[in-house]
């Protein structure tokens, strides 16, 4: 098997210390208890649609809406679109996340550039063609814009939507992730017929199966 | 019903640090009719603040020192210069009342016979200080099993054939078993292994007047809103308030150990939520602020009578910091598992805890069956790297309740050359300097990691899983382990503290936390930890009625 990444707190160091330095987030809990008194309030006062953009404007939230669709795409499940990822983005941008705000700016900017050298003066990543929006990407993968998009986009599907994302609970419902206050045994398919231990019970082959 | 102490007041203890070792120290202090003021540099939460919310506590240090306003810097020798921590903090630690007990996993499984003489069983390993602690297994067991009936842990006497001897059985029964702990035991079954099940410091019946775990998963980095978790918070602590003479003063964050012109402790001066300054004055100092913060405060303390720091005249403090290695391996199994729900840990296999001289290299570990933080966190670092954006990403991630973790924890060697002191130029939000780590895990440490991650992996596929892959095994820079930074020995020349934990320089300081580990044992050292504290609480308690401190 190839190496892979993985989640735990390590690892969650030495990436956010080392490959993302610039890319990654310096947040901490009263600026994103902010953030979602924010959310809340946003929440009450504005219909969610594009002019309720604070940060990005309509036309960047075009373009980061369609960039998060890319990352988490809609398929048999809700994708980053379905999960209202854009708003909590915007909303991360201009509080939590706002020491971040001019980098990921100017590297929408320069995505935008990209789209116009390639495609026109009037053409607009959003706009581009399924097949034109992944060719880009891939060559955008590497950069630590799409490294933070990514981030954002992650946790706009997966965190707490009092945060402004994961609307319906889309997102965890998509990983089959239940947020509950008590759970009771059995939790999965194979502790349901459990015999109990003992050390010295021996291996059912038919029970592996 | 809580006592109050003005600073003026002369008390019989200053405690420094709320955490595993502090809240047992205070509690044990406080019974034996000592007053005490347990200084913690955190604020207080109770279970009602604790909330499921991964943005706040895994990517927001909700109750962590935050590198904002607690900077760090990192090294990897001492030639480098030292850069400072963004997002997370490299050592870290949970900065409330109760400490890291607060947010731990709950891992408690006792050190074994062995660590406690390696150095004696081993020999010397070349540029390295492993040592023999100065304490042995049997002598630190009666305290063992207090913390597990007087802190509560759940588990099941007799289930490993490598568990050390013990005197009593667990109070309380194992916790129910996970998927990822029935897969585990399946696993290492087939390979002729010896899974049991993990003890963990989470009730899993009432106990103590504490519920039992109500199975949410939100264990690791999170506060337990029911209790359940055995932390300092909802165990020592309360007791230690209930016996009238504890005064638990939270965002209270202590700066510096005064000492009189006798060569003695004399009082704690501390920051309150206010910045305002204070000094608590006492008889004497017990220093419980961790393997990261108790050597950083040593260092500040620093004077014209103990200008390298105090209790340092062998030049030790802050120095053989060890983390405990540790790397992960991931697998997907064909049914759901649903990881999320319940404590991290339920099945752990110890075979390869002890060192074998016919590996090659020094070391040895465990492996234990889970799944971290969830789903956020497993997302952003579980990606696989051929699959991090796009279908193939959406894929992984609907694989979650399907997929778990075999971690392995094993040692570190302690060396010289891997320590805490104090950043020559950064300072933190009070104008105090910050942390310095400088780290680079000895080749052994890495070469055990690997060792354990191929075990792992074979016990994962002879689990069944569909798909096994391995985590890269890197240098660490960062833990919640702090281990070795005041070590505990008989000569003054080679350790801080001695075999009760007092300082070899000053007769009424005390040191006991993770700092006081000469090794670190194979992971998951809370247990230890406050095994030691039980033991120095009674025998510093002691020194202080026969008039010895």
């Amino acid at each position: 098997m190839s190496a892979h990444p993985t989640w735990s707190r390590r690892r969650f160091v030495a990436s956010s210390a080392g490959a993302f330095g610039s890319g990654w987030l310096a947040l901490n809990w009263s600026s994103i208890v902010r953030a979602a008194e924010h959310a809340h309030a946003l929440a009450v006062t504005t219909d969610d649609d594009a002019d309720g953009f604070e940060y990005l404007g309509s036309a960047g939230a075009r373009d980061v809406a369609a960039l998060a669709a890319l990352i988490i795409p809609t398929t048999t499940t809700a994708g980053a679109h379905e999960a209202g990822v854009v708003y909590f983005i915007d909303r991360a941008l201009g509080t939590f996340f706002a020491g971040q705000a001019p980098s990921f700016a100017a590297g929408l900017e320069a995505l935008s550039a990209e789209v116009r050298a390639v495609h026109g003066h009037d053409a607009r990543f959003a706009e581009l063609d399924a097949d034109q929006q992944e060719a880009l990407a891939r060559e955008l993968a590497a950069t630590s814009f799409f490294e933070t998009v990514r981030l954002l986009t992650i946790l706009g599907f997966l965190t707490a939507p009092s945060y402004g994302g994961n609307r319906g609970q889309l997102g965890w419902k998509a990983v089959g992730f239940t947020d509950a206050h008590a759970f009771a045994p059995p939790f999965g398919h194979y502790d349901r017929d459990y015999p109990g231990f003992s050390p010295s019970a021996s291996v059912d082959e038919d029970d592996a199966q | 019903m809580t006592r109050q102490y003005r600073p003026a007041d002369v008390v019989d203890f200053v405690i420094i640090g709320s955490g595993a070792a502090g809240g047992v120290i205070a509690r044990e202090l406080a019974r034996s009719r000592f007053n005490v003021v347990l200084l913690e540099q955190g604020p207080r939460f109770g279970p009602a603040d604790f909330r499921h919310d991964e943005l706040a506590y895994w990517f927001g240090n909700a109750l962590l020192n935050d590198p904002q306003i607690c900077p760090q810097t990192y090294r990897r020798t001492v030639d480098d210069v030292a850069t400072r921590a963004r997002g997370f903090p490299y050592l870290w630690y949970a900065r409330t009342v109760g400490g890291s007990s607060t947010h731990f996993t709950g891992n408690y499984w006792r050190f074994h016979e062995s660590d406690f003489k390696e150095r004696s069983l081993l020999g010397a390993i070349p540029g390295t200080s492993l040592a023999d602690w100065p304490i042995d297994y049997a002598e630190l067991e009666p305290y063992y099993t207090r913390v597990e009936w007087e802190i509560g842990v759940s588990g099941l006497a007799g289930a490993s054939p490598f568990d050390p001897p013990r005197s009593r059985p667990y109070p309380m029964p194992p916790l129910p078993v996970k998927s990822s702990g029935v897969l585990l035991e399946r696993g290492a079954r087939k390979l002729g292994l010896h899974p049991f099940p993990a003890p963990m410091a989470i009730n899993s019946v009432t106990y103590n007047g504490r519920p039992a775990c109500v199975h949410c998963g939100f264990c690791m980095g999170y506060g337990c809103e029911m209790m359940a978790k055995s932390s300092t918070l909802f165990t020592a602590i309360p007791e230690a308030e209930a016996t009238g003479r504890c005064e638990v003063r939270s965002s209270s964050y202590a700066f510096r150990i005064e000492t009189n012109s006798r060569g003695r402790v004399a009082g704690v001066a501390y920051f309150d939520a206010d910045q305002r300054e204070h000094v608590q004055k006492a008889r004497a100092v017990v220093l419980c602020a961790n393997g990261a913060e108790s050597p950083r405060l040593l260092l500040m303390s620093a004077n014209a009578q103990f200008p390298d720091g105090l209790a340092n005249s062998s030049g030790l403090v802050g120095k053989n910091l060890m983390f405990n290695t540790y790397c992960e391996t991931g697998a997907r199994f064909e049914h759901p598992l649903n990881e999320y729900k319940s404590v991290q840990v339920t099945r752990i296999v110890h075979d390869f805890y002890e060192s074998d001289p016919h590996r090659g290299f020094y070391g040895g570990g465990g492996i234990d069956s889970r799944i971290g933080p969830a789903p956020a966190g497993w997302a952003w670092l579980g990606t696989p790297t051929d699959r991090r954006w796009g279908a193939g990403f959406k894929e992984f991630l609907e694989g979650f309740p399907r997929s778990m973790v075999a971690a392995t924890h094993g040692t570190s060697l302690p060396l010289e050359t891997n320590r805490v002191d104090l950043d020559p130029d950064l300072k933190d939000a009070w104008g105090l300097p910050a942390m310095r780590v400088t780290y680079r895990d000895h080749p052994d440490d890495l070469a055990t990691a690997r060792f354990l991650q191929a075990r792992a992996a074979e016990i994962l596929a002879a689990a069944g899983a569909q798909e096994v892959w391995k985590l890269p095994v890197t240098e660490a820079m960062g833990s919640p382990h702090l281990l070795g930074t005041c070590r505990m020995g008989d000569d003054p020349h080679s350790s801080v503290v001695d075999r009760y934990h007092r300082s070899h320089d000053i007769p009424n300081l005390f040191i006991c936390d993770g700092s006081s580990l000469v090794t670190g044992g194979r992971g998951q050292p809370t247990m230890t930890i406050q095994a030691l504290a039980f033991r120095a609480g009674e025998h510093i308690g002691r020194m202080a009625r026969t008039g010895d401190i």
